[in-house]
């Protein structure tokens, strides 16, 4: 069960970000968690949206060099320790995680923790199997 | 089959080439003498007359005209006829200080666009094909020379200028353009433009192109081909001696042939100005033998190249130019070291990044910095941050095994680089020296 995550290439330089952002919000586009990886180089923006195909579209359209990935959603319960139980259910299921950032949802009580990982569906077999919840693209669309 | 435009010269006998360059180089000498003090005192100076000048032998006798007698002599100190018989002016876009303003008669402009139009049927272009020049028109000498030859040629030809790309795209599409005439940056980027609208090289009707007034190099030629998916030629030219056309690529696309019986050619070491032999590289020296309103002699054009009269396989006879390998004015030195802009962009594109670049140097305590900035592409770009640097570092280690140097290699976003109509602005040389 993964989630589409678009990555944007952007310069490091002042002002990149909002330029990307006010695209987004031209678009009337939804983000449900935002991060930004950076060098001193440049920075990837990691983004998921309510409207992937709108939002690809979009950035496409305003010249973005962008990619979308394969990623999961794994369910934090939001409470002291919450995070290491998952952690370590990911831990125990011997899976590498290449990043991860992490977002509150409106949801009273739970968290979501975004995971790049070489093999989502795989992912996905191994914690469910271990009880972890992971949400789908739906379940976050009606966060 | 081969084709040329005016067969019997641009085949005829090396020994018929010489004594035609040799019975103008005097005829021109005398006219020169004649008619354009600046240059007879120059001559004076060096203590030669022309009845030292029987032949092209005797060529290096003369002096040389150099960009700085160009400024001086501005607007009219080496104009060779009365005004009333010059036609037209074209002139150079002055990026390098003062623009240069070249004058016409009617005979020069005609044999300017015999030299365009050996070019384009050099390429394959008949008066069957349609030729959509997307060259600059006005006073650059790219549009209305290629304009010219294509209409000798007798192709139905698209005056497009250059400039709103998708109007160029719809004519090459509603009127199927076989013929491309433009810069090579410009035709890269029609290329990419092209290809983000879904059109492969099978759906682009185009055949050939003529990409000039500007360095490019092998690799950007493979990358325009198959984006394109066409031949693509290259034509030399400088607006001092007519515009495009004093030399171009035959079918060998091996160096271009120079319009002998127009042009003499020499190459001298930049320093000291001597002659040097064929095969040697060094600075290319024109001499204009029929052109009467502007006739220069022995104009240093600051173009590194080598000549060679090696046997061609398309069947002409004149003498071929390497691709210029750099100018000795845009030559940097950049911690002591001679880099060529030409460098840079062959390592580019053989690791896999667009043609569009730009490199920035400054001096940063003392020291020259060298920063090649290159746009990220859809192709290059992952979501793995490693993987970029990898590339980002790979490149930088092949500049430096090229250059000699370091160079810091900057991603940009994609077309935050200007493309150029006209010529491109490769180096930005911010160092107050």
């Amino acid at each position: 069960m993964s989630v589409k995550q678009i990555s944007v290439f952007l310069e490091n330089r002042p002002g990149t970000l909002c330029e990307m952002t006010e695209v987004l919000a031209a678009a009337n586009i939804d983000m449900r968690a935002f991060s930004l990886a950076e060098t001193s180089e440049f920075g990837i923006a990691r983004i998921i949206v309510n409207d992937v195909y709108k939002t690809t579209t979009v950035l496409r359209d305003a010249g973005y060099v962008h990619s979308v990935s394969d990623v999961i959603a794994v369910e934090i319960p939001d409470r002291p320790g919450g995070l290491h139980g998952v952690m370590k259910t990911i831990s125990d299921a011997g899976i590498n995680l290449e990043y991860i950032y992490c977002f509150l949802s409106g949801k009273t009580g739970v968290a979501y923790m975004i995971c790049k990982v070489a093999d989502p569906a795989a992912a996905t077999m191994l914690l469910t199997a271990k009880g972890a919840f992971l949400a789908s693209q739906e379940d976050l669309s009606e966060l | 089959m081969e084709r040329y435009y005016q067969k019997e010269i641009e085949t005829a006998s090396r020994e018929a080439i010489k004594k035609i360059q040799s019975e103008r180089l005097v005829e021109q000498v005398k006219h020169v003498w004649d008619n354009v003090p600046y240059y007879r005192k120059k001559m004076e100076a060096a203590g030669v007359s022309p009845a030292d000048i029987k032949g092209v032998e005797d060529l290096s006798k003369l002096p040389f005209i150099t960009k700085a007698d160009l400024r001086e002599a501005y607007p009219y100190g080496l104009v060779g006829v009365p005004l009333k018989d010059c036609v037209r002016i074209q002139s150079t876009s002055g990026t390098t200080g003062k623009r240069v303003v070249a004058f016409y008669t009617q005979a020069d402009i005609d044999l300017w666009e015999d030299c365009c139009a050996r070019a384009l049927t050099a390429a394959g272009a008949t008066d069957e094909d349609v030729c959509q020049v997307s060259y600059g028109y006005g006073l650059f000498t790219g549009g209305p020379g290629l304009n010219g030859g294509s209409h000798k040629v007798g192709c139905l030809t698209v005056p497009t200028s250059s400039g709103n790309t998708e109007r160029q795209i719809m004519f090459i599409q509603d009127l199927s353009a076989t013929i491309l005439c433009c810069t090579p940056s410009y035709a890269a980027y029609l290329g990419e433009s092209m290809k983000e609208m879904g059109l492969g090289p099978g759906d682009i009707p185009l055949k050939a192109g003529i990409f000039g007034a500007e360095a490019w190099s092998e690799e950007m030629r493979q990358s325009i081909q198959n984006t394109l998916g066409i031949k693509a030629y290259d034509i030399y030219g400088l607006t001092e001696l007519s515009g495009p056309g004093v030399a171009f690529e035959c079918s060998e696309q091996n160096g271009m042939h120079i319009n002998e019986d127009h042009f003499i050619a020499e190459v001298i070491d930049p320093e000291t100005g001597e002659p040097l032999p064929e095969g040697s590289q060094g600075e290319l020296v024109f001499t204009a033998i029929t052109k009467k309103a502007f006739p220069l002699i022995r104009y240093r054009t600051r173009d590194i190249c080598v000549l060679s009269s090696e046997k061609c396989s398309c069947g002409r006879t004149f003498i071929k130019m390497s691709k210029p390998r750099g100018r000795t004015d845009d030559m940097l030195i950049i911690r002591g070291v001679n880099v060529f802009p030409s460098q840079i962009e062959t390592v580019l594109l053989n690791e896999g990044y667009p043609a569009n670049y730009q490199i920035i140097v400054d001096r940063v305590n003392n020291t020259d910095t060298l920063d090649v900035r290159v746009e990220m592409t859809p192709e290059l770009f992952t979501d793995n941050m490693g993987e970029i640097s990898g590339r980002q570092k790979r490149l930088q280690d092949s500049l430096k095994s090229m250059l000699g140097i370091k160079a810091k290699v900057s991603l940009v976003a994609p077309k935050s680089i200007v493309r150029s109509e006209g010529k491109a602005v490769r180096v930005i040389d911010n160092r107050k020296i």
